[in-house]
């Protein structure tokens, strides 16, 4: 049966970018580890010959003609930007400055 | 009769002769809405304006002699919110998109347009499709017009609540896992999942893209064979759409009207029923099962073992895409941004943005779907998820040998009261049991409403499973039962929901056996 510890829920939680409080670790912690030993059962019937399968219908990769069609705007694309500037989404600083 | 109750076919030959008007039409909704929404909350966001002036277009076509644009045309439909519109906000039941402008149509909605339906607005769900009794929206909970203190079902409760309460004919749903058939059965009416492809994605917003699957959510089955029509077919922009007709399910439903299922194979899965099955809804089933009998068709037992592993793969699968679709979520490029005071960085902003939009069961699903992904657990878990996948389709190839369509209680309760199961996420998600399977499958299933619980007086839906691109036999089915069940009980069982309105008047709601 699978344990889930608060430093593993802490560790998900940043790995998924949720900044989780400390009473979230708590509840997700104990409802994780219940929903896991739930769902664990797939392993009782998936024997090592059975090919998995990701997608309903058989994909196959979709070509078009490699030809330019319309897409958005830049004031579409930008219509929803929290902030913008000169014509592109305006973000908070990506690297440690220091 | 009110223009309200009529079903959408109904509607459309009133507005395509000219007996009434598609503004008439749209207007009585409207009117409908403003009076029962209080107690049912079944929209997010409602655009009468731009559901008048649809309307009006529609008139005025017809005015000139134009034929209707297509058999809905100037009906008026509810949109789940999870469709995005470019005229109306989509907000998926979450504050991460509170008040977002998507900036163009989805396929289904424009679709919709092209066809001249008339959308009234945007409906309530679980918050991304995540839930089964919409709950889980961050805009508060939609009432089961049945028994306001119970659930609709979801994620699709806002469009099955809507459509029970009159408030519409015809709704869009969206099915992961039973999304629109689980609040089909609560509510009384039909939802239908049709063939997964068959109903471009293109412009729905991904909760599970292997699994996601539009489709009709109606009073009737001839409505939602109707609606089927106008949404569903090949979309270039959808990469796993079905490059083939769209089943001729029109037709198929005219047929079972008849009544006649002679020569038709009906599989009863002998997997959902028992423990966790309330007697109510096994009662019903079975008196379903016997008409269908009557009907002439050929009963037979079929066992699906693997059915009983559906639910936990899936609670594998589901979660492991969403955590991976939702990443798009992030505050960079539209939606909410928390915490961007010029000393965090994009990480620092993100992780706060997360935080404060998503609701607990979407950071549930996303944790679950990114411990199950990560090197260590993924064969443990998502690989053998996806094994058992194979074999719930192979368990669907050898029944549809034995039958051409099978069927079982869409869930296994009915309507559960508001609050019981939002802090047991497991208890929540067995609702889904009988439906997770034709999602993993991916063929084609619907709910069509079987009468009351003998128990609590609540509405019990039939499922029909089909295989893909079969929808066709799953409509007549359904049809020849509507007819039968109609016919034996007096009616539609949308005509016995209780009245919304403040002033109430005795109607054939007083039948309804108190809840417990």
């Amino acid at each position: 049966m699978p344990t889930i510890s608060r430093d593993e829920v802490a560790h998900l939680a940043r790995l998924a970018r949720l900044a989780v409080t400390e009473q979230e670790l708590d509840l997700f912690a104990g409802q994780l580890e219940v929903i896991l030993s739930s769902v664990a059962r797939v392993s009782e019937v998936a024997a090592a010959d059975i090919p998995p399968t990701s997608h309903a219908v058989g994909l196959t990769n979709v070509f078009r003609e490699d030809v330019p069609r319309p897409g958005l705007t830049q004031q579409q694309a930008l219509s929803g930007a929290f902030a913008a500037e000169q014509g592109r989404f305006r973000v908070p600083r990506i690297l440690d400055e220091s | 009769m009110l223009l309200t109750q009529l079903p959408a076919a109904e509607l459309a030959s009133l507005i395509h002769t000219r007996e009434t008007s598609a503004v008439e039409v749209t207007r009585a909704h409207l009117d409908r809405i403003a009076a029962v929404e209080p107690a049912v909350h079944a929209f997010l966001h409602l655009d009468a304006e731009g559901a008048l002036a649809t309307a009006a277009a529609v008139d005025d076509c017809l005015q000139r002699g134009d034929s209707p644009a297509s058999p809905l045309a100037g009906v008026p439909l509810a949109l789940k919110d999870v469709f995005i519109t470019a005229d109306m906000p989509t907000t998926c039941g979450s504050r991460i998109l509170e008040g977002w402008r998507p900036p163009y149509d989805a396929t289904v909605t424009r679709l919709l347009r092209e066809a001249g339906v008339v959308i009234l607005g945007k409906t309530n769900m679980d918050e991304f499709a995540m839930g089964s009794s919409t709950e889980n929206s961050a805009y508060g909970p939609t009432r089961n017009p049945w028994a306001l203190d119970r659930v609709p079902g979801g994620s699709g409760g806002g469009s099955a609540a809507a459509v029970a309460a009159f408030e519409a004919p015809l709704a869009i749903g969206t099915d992961t896992g039973g999304s629109i058939r689980q609040p089909g059965a609560l509510t009384g009416t039909v939802g239908v999942k049709p063939t997964y492809g068959g109903v471009s994605r293109y412009g729905l917003v991904a909760f599970s893209s292997s699994l996601d699957q539009g489709g009709p959510v109606t009073r009737t089955v001839l409505d939602a064979a109707l609606l089927h029509e106008v949404i569903g077919g090949h979309d270039p922009l959808d990469s796993t759409s079905i490059d083939a007709p769209v089943p001729p399910v029109v037709a198929a439903v005219r047929a079972g009207a008849t009544g006649d299922l002679t020569g038709v194979r009906v599989g009863v899965v002998s997997q959902f029923r028992g423990e966790g099955y309330q007697a109510g809804v096994q009662h019903a089933f079975d008196l379903a099962v016997s008409r269908l009998r009557e009907l002439g068709a050929q009963v037979v037992e079929v066992s699906c073992p693997t059915f009983d592993y559906a639910l936990p793969a899936y609670y594998l699968i589901a979660p492991s895409e969403c955590s991976s679709n939702l990443a798009r979520f992030d505050g960079m490029r539209y939606g909410l941004r928390i915490g961007d005071d010029g000393s965090r960085s994009a990480e620092e902003v993100m992780s706060l943005t997360r935080e404060a939009g998503f609701g607990p069961e979407v950071k549930r699903r996303i944790m679950l779907g990114t411990y199950a992904l990560s090197a260590g657990y993924y064969d443990a878990y998502y690989g053998q998820a996806q094994k058992v996948r194979t074999l719930v389709i192979r368990d669907f190839a050898a029944a549809f040998e034995q039958a051409d369509v099978l069927v079982s209680p869409t869930s296994p309760t009915t309507a559960f009261p508001i609050g019981e199961r939002v802090d047991d996420p497991l208890a929540m998600y067995v609702s889904d049991l009988c439906t997770i399977p034709a999602n993993l499958a991916g063929n084609a299933a619907l709910s069509v409403p079987a009468g009351l619980s003998d128990v609590d007086g609540l509405p019990v839906g039939l499922q029909v499973m089909a295989p893909a691109q079969a929808d066709d036999r799953a409509y007549r089915v359904a049809a020849a039962y509507e007819v039968a069940r109609d016919a034996a009980e007096g009616g539609p069982l949308t005509h016995r929901v209780p009245d919304l309105t403040e002033d109430r008047v005795p109607g054939p709601s007083m039948d309804r056996v108190a809840a417990r």
